[in-house]
């Protein structure tokens, strides 16, 4: 087990430098003229020789790339050529939007998902399981930039719940006030809510059409397993057994498939953001692209792939723990 | 030295047959006839009497009629004509990238799968680190980037991410065919390394390759709509896909709610053909592969 773990954390180690070089090469390999975009008319060779030498880009590549690998080990992710605001405190503003909409839209399909794929897997082939497993299998071909558009359409301009809609993200309150000043915090806090509705109940029913389907034909199959039969004729009950016996060992599977999941939800996500114009890293991302920040793009996508990985690496720790033979392999 | 089934073991023919296969049904072959329908359309749409998609024929907003099947959009373009062009774009997105990506990925991965030791060591730790890396992000950058932008430049990007996916699946389908015993008789026959990846183990892994290159076709295209709605596909007024038609409808329903048929049409004529795709792709796999069958 401790081998196992070893030597995952040795390849994680390995394709983050991977990626960091990825990320750091892929801008350079990208057309386009820094000089112009920073300096716009002014863009003289003298001046150009003059920026260059400022920003640290009249170094060699693998100069470059180890003086910022150096300054983001040190937690310092830089500052934008061309907003001069520290990528830092862009990115510390961004994440939290991206994490909440990932909360919340996980608990609601978590929610949804485990208590229809119980019943659906009670009677396999049954008249509820051929329908939610017919209907699922429909949803699961419904693109999530179709599933905002028509959400948009029905939720703030047919019906015109008011804060739904595109451009009216409010964030978070700071915490500090649920105490001082308790009545304005859960106000904030349902304004906030209502404007990341249409966006997590989009990345929810994603994620509910994969849970519901990999959580139903896991328990179908735990279910015929001879330990149920025999837990079935110690006359303990459907429920216990289901909860107990059945979902135990199926949420392994459940959890591995919510770890690819999430994974692919931060990139995702990155519509459904830009379409609401939510700011989250999506919308930071897009829009340091369109103003070609190349400081700005490098650090946000390595930030998030690093933070997909984390992720998938995490997922694999837990479901190893809750089921060992996997490290045997 | 052709005939390797010769060697096949009767215990294993034992194991091949048993389990009965499910039928196909009816709803497999409307998915089929659907796909090759919108495959016909796509390729034929010069040929076949559709409205030009570009000419604005007719009143914006019209609704549905017998001259303009699916109405008008908010320029008086006809959207059955746009539609029937747009498949050739989002059909042609999806098809050509697949190609790309099993054209290289598919023959690395069984490559790999094959000679196992340092060739499979060296090519899977370089594959799966792409593959941790968000394809998404890499495309939206380089697409935003590599201008002017056409059909070519679109797939070339979407079908060279998706090489490693495709390495990793090829890869794992061929590792388990290849442990079988008529790859090992091949070998002892001395059959030579290309002559056992295209003729015996391709054979063999078809199937499954056939089932992911649905469901990557299927992903592809819906891909092509993310990057309508970002500005980064074809533009609407170039050459209408099923993509940036949506993305167009979505942005005058804003303004002119009535006009429903511009975007239901779109939605679901791409949501239908991901679908058929899916759900054959689904089938095949079931149909061809025994241990999910016996569940």
């Amino acid at each position: 087990m401790l081998k196992y773990f070893t030597k995952r954390l040795v390849a994680l180690v390995l394709i983050i430098t991977a990626i960091s070089i990825g990320s750091f090469y892929m801008i350079h390999l990208l057309p386009g003229d820094l000089a112009t975009v920073i300096l716009g008319s002014g863009n003289t060779p003298e001046n150009k020789k003059k920026l260059f030498a400022q920003l640290g880009l009249d170094k060699g590549l693998v100069q470059q790339y180890l003086t910022w690998m150096s300054h983001v080990l040190q937690g310092d992710l830089g500052k934008s050529y061309i907003t001069n605001e520290s990528i830092n405190t862009s990115i510390a503003k961004a994440l939290p939007i991206d994490l909440e909409m990932i909360v919340v839209s996980q608990i609601l399909a978590f929610a949804a998902a485990i208590p229809l794929a119980m019943k659906a897997a009670k009677k396999p082939n049954g008249l509820f399981d051929r329908l939610s497993n017919g209907i699922t299998f429909g949803l699961l071909s419904v693109p999530s930039f179709i599933i905002v558009v028509y959400l948009v359409l029905l939720i703030a301009i047919k019906w015109q719940i008011p804060g739904t809609g595109p451009a009216s993200f409010t964030r978070f309150p700071e915490w500090g006030m649920l105490f001082s000043d308790t009545g304005t915090f859960f106000t904030a806090l349902k304004d906030n809510l209502m404007s990341l509705l249409i966006p997590s109940l989009t990345l929810s029913i994603g994620s509910f059409v994969v849970y519901f389907r990999v959580l139903r034909s896991d328990l179908i199959a735990t279910l015929q397993e001879e330990y149920i039969t025999m837990a079935r004729s110690k006359g303990l009950s459907r429920r216990r057994i289901m909860w107990r016996h059945a979902f135990r060992p199926s949420s392994v599977a459940l959890l591995g498939t919510a770890g690819i999941n999430i994974g692919g939800l931060i990139a995702g996500g990155f519509v459904v953001q830009y379409l609401l114009s939510i700011p989250g890293l999506g919308s930071l991302l897009i829009a340091s692209i369109t103003l070609q920040d190349y400081l700005v793009i490098q650090s946000t996508v390595f930030v998030v792939a690093v933070a997909v990985i984390v992720i998938n690496f995490a997922v694999d720790f837990i479901t190893t723990l809750v089921d060992p033979r996997i490290a045997r392999d | 030295m052709t005939n390797n089934e010769v060697v096949v073991s009767p215990a294993e023919s034992v194991v091949e047959q048993p389990e009965k296969k499910p039928p196909i049904g009816i709803f497999t072959w409307i998915c089929v006839a659907w796909l090759v329908v919108n495959v016909l359309v796509g390729l034929l749409a010069s040929i076949l009497p559709i409205p030009d998609p570009n000419e604005m024929i007719s009143m914006p907003g019209m609704g549905m009629s017998f001259e303009h099947l699916m109405g008008t959009d908010d320029l008086g373009r006809d959207i059955f004509g746009r539609l029937a062009w747009g498949a050739r774009i989002s059909l042609g997105v999806g098809i050509g990238s697949m190609a790309i990506a099993f054209g290289i990925g598919g023959p690395l991965g069984m490559l790999a799968a094959y000679r196992r030791g340092k060739v499979d060591v060296i090519m899977s730790s370089v594959m799966f680190t792409f593959l941790a890396f968000p394809s998404i992000i890499a495309i939206i950058a380089v697409l935003s980037f590599w201008t002017p932008r056409s059909l070519g430049k679109i797939i070339i990007v979407i079908g060279i991410s998706s090489i490693p996916l495709v390495y990793r699946v090829m890869r794992a389908a061929a590792l388990s065919a290849g442990s079988k015993e008529y790859v090992t008789a091949a070998r002892v026959q001395g059959a030579k390394d290309r002559r056992i990846i295209f003729r015996e183990l391709l054979p063999n892994v078809a199937p499954t390759g056939l089932s992911f290159l649905l469901f990557g076709v299927a992903t592809v295209i819906a891909l092509e709509g993310v990057l309508a709605f970002l500005g980064l596909s074809i533009a609407p007024d170039v050459a209408p896909s099923w993509g940036n038609m949506i993305n167009d409808a979505r942005q005058s329903l804003n303004n002119v709610p009535q006009n429903w048929p511009l975007i239901i049409f779109p939605s679901a004529i791409l949501c239908l053909f991901i679908l058929a795709l899916n759900f054959v792709g689904d089938r095949l796999r079931s149909y061809f592969d025994v241990t999910e069958v016996k569940l």
